[in-house]
């Protein structure tokens, strides 16, 4: 008996608490005489079967109603102070689609898994130095030693990027892809999507020539066609048959990648232990962790540094996930990207905090009318409750539309050298995440009005006309909120200020070279076809003698790699009369060039001459060197006429260039060295000049019909890529800082603004609430200096106080942003100092309008109200 | 006579033919109350009753079709208590509203004429 009234009870929870009052009573009352009523143990059973599904139904059908009506109310209360709503609801869309954007790219860029099966247990693995640490390429010797004497990994296999020109379909093109060992595909554990993997005997040396095509190659070049297995490509002129389609969300090793070949090494190809151009890739075996294959393989590693003790002098091994090997600059970008969208979060969240709190004060006389009307606070909360709840799902719908529209600007903060889609899938636990939060202050302060509903502050409130009893308590709150969102401000905008002076620092460095007017394109000569000099002289002269003669063209030349497309061609360096410091061995930036490369770039000749045609295969061997280079062997002295051991070669000195920076604006270069594109014996053919450097009195793309025609004419079958002005090479080493300053710009705009809407509103809500007070003090004789005075007074302590605390947040910030940086020092005085004089600016701007409001009191009406 | 009834209904609740078809529930509950004021579980025996145990009101289904009729003005609480030994304080009592009996007759016209048109179409027996 006791039991089942006890458990009807629990059951009448299922009800709003409202209805409880009111009927609960009467409803157990009910029950128990129909219990009463029941006979026998069947009796009460069939009582309750009948009773349950009566109770839940019913009590979800009240619940129903219930919210029906508070949608209905919050409805029209929100349509009758739009501005309200609004503001609402984009502060809320601006925090929650700035987080869910910022979090998604960092979500990809550093967390999700790579496309791969058990992509946690793979490891790239490099060889190092064990004195300044860099990282580099593996020589396939020093692989297949390292295969086989590691005992960490189930398997270890190799790769190398690899640009190709593609022929037989159509124009031909050049397209970049990888070379992988035979097992390669197998190892990273994913299944065709036509035709087969490559095996073990596609990667001997005597193994006819394969090519898996990557989907999206698959798509464009052949619509899908499934008979394309077996067809053949050409690739740098060589058949390759087809023998496979990867799945469409398979990259690898970067996304760019659209067809894939095996090395298949030659035996002389494990000869030069200094060959280093493969990056290796390793699953671990089962329970081996990253830690013990790091320490066999340093233990590997130094084995064969001692066998070779002059190639691999101070080489180590370096071994960590294959997840962790993106820059830790672009790990480092998207931090910053992150802590920028949080800041624009939390000051979403105050300003939301202050909106509602300020909403509450106004609607104190309602709560108290409908309170003294008989609404339980119950019924109270639960109404602001569903008000908060709809302003911020709209307010989470639109930032998801935000963050939607964001995305695709931000994307080019992913490094291409990721294996992942391009644009990023929005994450749904993200957008959660920040709806929760939002919501959380929404309904946090959207519930105070309600929470105060204590019958004697209502009587009070209705009393005095709810003019006094402001609750200083709230306004002090507000007042705090207005701090933090200063103060977040303060940090986005220093920051901001930081960063752009960093890229002024960065646009400002001088890559010893001159951009503009300058129009570069690629055109890599296919190696069988071309491998001898002799026969690539041709396609040089024709080129330059006529590209030279185009109207507007002051100076053309071919050079292996222009300075920042290609950092490699690193090569080590003898000076004639130096003993050898194997230990220590110096390197230089190797170029081969033709004559007027100086001239064409803009590289100042400081001493000697450039090289000429005259230095032939058969003439003295000779070299250019830059500046550092000179300075690093021969300090105060001439180096013209001394030898140097480059390139495989002894060549003499000729002439000194300015230096330049090879390897990007930011980072430091090896001095150059550059020859005579006819003196490379010994040298790879992959040195040959490829990049043709064109300077012109005007626009230097209007230069592009004229060099594809002069290139067909050369021949017919060579594709071109990569034209450009050299100038957007330069600029795209400034490109990823430049997309982040400009979302931080917007972040950092959108929450100023936020903070002075706050100001504003915190200081008009005072003016309102302190009307009569002006109005006495006027009457008493205080000036409309005294009035401005005091409410100008009242901003201006805010922001100071917000400005203050946002000072030594932004401090901290710089600090972690100083490697971003490029040597502007964290705390410079002159990007503070302007953060802070802008922030004041806002704060006046904010209490001017409540100002002027204050001042416009007329001291009659206001004491006429009271 | 029906006809008088039905015109003053007309008269004073314009609105009553809105509310039909009225839910059998809410028709049990007014014939319940036709009888007198009537408490929560009294009504519950009265539909009992009246039905052959066919129909047994859970108090969950009772107090919602009570409130939802309070708030349609079919029903009134009652001020009327009986006597204080026979009385529970726990107790609601409910009674008709004089718009609920209109209600309650419009819906009683309306079913009338249902039957009588089920007769002429032979789906019923009797005199159509």
């Amino acid at each position: 008996m006791r039991t089942g009234s006890l458990l009807y009870r629990a059951l009448l929870y299922l009800y709003p608490a409202s209805w409880r009052a009111e009927y609960g009573e009467e409803m157990r009352a009910a029950f128990g005489a129909r219990r009463r009523d029941a006979s026998g143990v069947f009796g009460v059973i069939a009582l309750w079967v009948e009773t349950l599904p009566d109770l839940v139904t019913n009590a979800a059908a009240v619940q129903w109603d219930v919210l029906r009506q508070d949608l209905r109310y919050a409805a029209r209360t929100l349509v009758r102070s739009p501005g309200f709503a609004i503001a609402a609801v984009s502060i809320g869309a601006v925090g929650i689609g700035a987080t869910t954007a910022a979090f998604t790219m960092v979500d990809h860029v550093m967390i999700r898994p790579f496309p791969y099966v058990q992509p946690d247990r793979l490891v790239a693995l490099y060889q190092t130095h064990t004195a300044h640490g860099l990282e580099w390429e593996l020589s396939p010797a020093n692989f297949r030693d390292w295969r086989q004497m590691s005992h960490s990994f189930s398997a270890m296999e190799a790769y190398r990027g690899v640009s190709v020109d593609v022929s037989g379909l159509g124009e031909p093109q050049r397209l970049d892809g990888a070379s992988v060992t035979g097992g390669m595909f197998s190892m990273l554990g994913v299944q065709p999507a036509l035709g087969r993997l490559f095996a073990a005997p596609d990667d001997r040396d005597s193994a006819p020539a394969t090519v898996i095509l990557s989907y999206g190659m698959w798509q464009a070049e052949f619509g899908g066609d499934r008979g394309v297995l077996g067809r053949t490509l050409h690739l740098d002129d060589a058949p390759f048959t087809i023998v496979g389609v990867m799945p469409k969300d398979f990259y690898f090793p970067s996304r760019d990648a659209e067809l894939w070949t095996t090395m298949r090494w030659r035996p002389d190809a494990f000869e030069d232990r200094l060959d280093d151009y493969i990056y290796p890739i390793a699953r671990l075996k089962p329970g081996v962790s990253v830690e013990q294959a790091r320490t066999e393989m340093v233990g590997i590693a130094g084995q064969i540094a001692r066998a070779y003790p002059k190639e691999l002098a101070n080489t180590s091994a370096m071994t960590r996930r294959l997840r962790d090997s993106i820059s830790q600059r672009a790990v480092l970008l998207l931090k910053v990207l992150m802590g920028a969208a949080l800041c624009v979060l939390l000051i979403a969240c105050t300003n939301l905090a202050n909106l509602l709190l300020a909403r509450a004060m106004v609607r104190r006389r309602e709560l108290a009318v409908r309170t003294a009307l008989g609404a339980g606070r119950e019924r109270l909360v639960r109404q602001m409750l569903t008000e908060s709840l709809i302003l911020s799902l709209a307010g989470g719908g639109t930032g998801w539309l935000l963050a939607y529209a964001t995305l695709p600007l931000l994307v080019r903060l992913i490094p291409v050298s990721l294996p992942l889609a391009e644009i990023p899938a929005l994450d749904p636990r993200v957008l959660l995440a920040a709806t929760f939060l939002v919501c959380a202050t929404g309904t946090g302060f959207g519930l105070i009005p309600a929470l105060r509903g204590r019958r004697r502050a209502i009587a009070l409130e209705l009393h005095d006309g709810g003019r006094s009893g402001i609750g200083g308590r709230r306004q002090r709150l507000r007042a705090a909120l207005v701090m933090v969102e200063v103060a977040g401000s303060v940090v986005l905008l220093v920051s901001f200020g930081l960063l752009t002076r960093a890229l002024w620092r960065i646009q400002a460095i001088d890559p010893g070279f001159r951009a503009e007017h300058v129009l570069t394109l690629r055109t890599s000569l296919p190696m069988p076809k071309y491998e001898r000099p002799q026969t690539r002289d041709p396609f040089y002269r024709h080129v330059l003698s006529e590209a030279r003669r185009l109207p507007g063209v002051r100076a053309a030349a071919y050079t292996s790699f222009l300075p920042m497309a290609m950092p490699g061609g690193i090569w080590p360096v003898e000076v004639e009369g130096r003993p050898e410091d194997v230990a220590n061995q110096r390197t230089a930036s190797l170029r081969f060039v033709t004559p007027g490369y100086f001239a064409t770039m803009g590289i100042p000749l400081r001493m000697g001459r450039d090289v000429r045609e005259g230095d032939s295969h058969n003439a003295p061997y000779v070299a250019l060197v830059s500046e550092a280079f000179m300075k690093r062997y021969w300090e105060g002295q001439s180096p013209l006429g001394r030898r140097v051991n480059v390139g495989n070669n002894w060549r003499t000195i000729i002439g000194v260039v300015g230096d330049v920076r090879v390897r990007g604006l930011e980072r430091t270069s090896e001095p150059q060295v550059y020859v005579s594109w006819q003196q490379s014996d010994n040298v790879s053919p992959w040195y040959a000049p490829k990049d043709l450097a064109v300077r012109t009195s005007g626009d230097p793309m209007a230069l592009g019909p004229a060099l594809r025609r002069i290139v067909r004419e050369a021949d017919p079958q060579q594709p071109i890529s990569d034209m450009r002005p050299m100038a957007e090479l330069v600029a795209a080493e400034t490109e990823s800082r430049r997309v982040q300053l400009g979302v931080l710009g917007a972040f950092g705009a959108v929450a100023f603004l936020l903070a002075a809407v706050g100001i504003h509103s915190v200081l008009a809500f005072a003016v309102s609430q302190r009307t009569q007070e002006i109005g006495v003090r006027m009457a008493l004789g205080a000036q409309s200096r005294d009035i401005l005075g005091m409410t100008v007074r009242d901003g201006f302590e805010l922001a100071v106080a917000g400005i203050a605390a946002g000072i030594a947040m932004a401090y901290g910030a710089g600090q972690l942003l100083e490697s971003l940086l490029a040597g502007v020092k964290p705390h410079d005085a002159a990007t503070f100092a302007a953060a802070a004089a802008l922030a004041m600016v806002m704060t006046l701007a904010g209490s001017l309008a409540p100002a002027i409001r204050a001042v416009r009191v007329d001291p009659t009406t206001a004491i006429r109200a009271e | 006579m029906r006809n008088i009834i039905k015109v003053m209904d007309d008269m004073r609740f314009p609105d009553a033919e809105r509310l039909l078809p009225l839910p059998a529930v809410t028709f049990h509950i007014l014939m319940a109350l036709s009888g007198g004021d009537r408490h929560g579980y009294a009504i519950i025996r009265d539909v009992a009753a009246r039905t052959d145990n066919r129909l047994v009101l859970g108090a969950g289904t009772l107090y919602r079709s009570l409130e939802r009729m309070l708030g349609q003005g079919l029903i009134e609480e009652s001020g009327d208590r009986p006597a204080p030994e026979l009385d529970d304080e726990r107790r609601r009592y409910y009674r008709i509203a004089p718009f609920g009996e209109a209600v309650a007759r419009a819906e009683a016209r309306r079913l009338t004429e249902l039957v009588r048109m089920a007769r002429a179409s032979g789906f019923a027996r009797g005199k159509a």
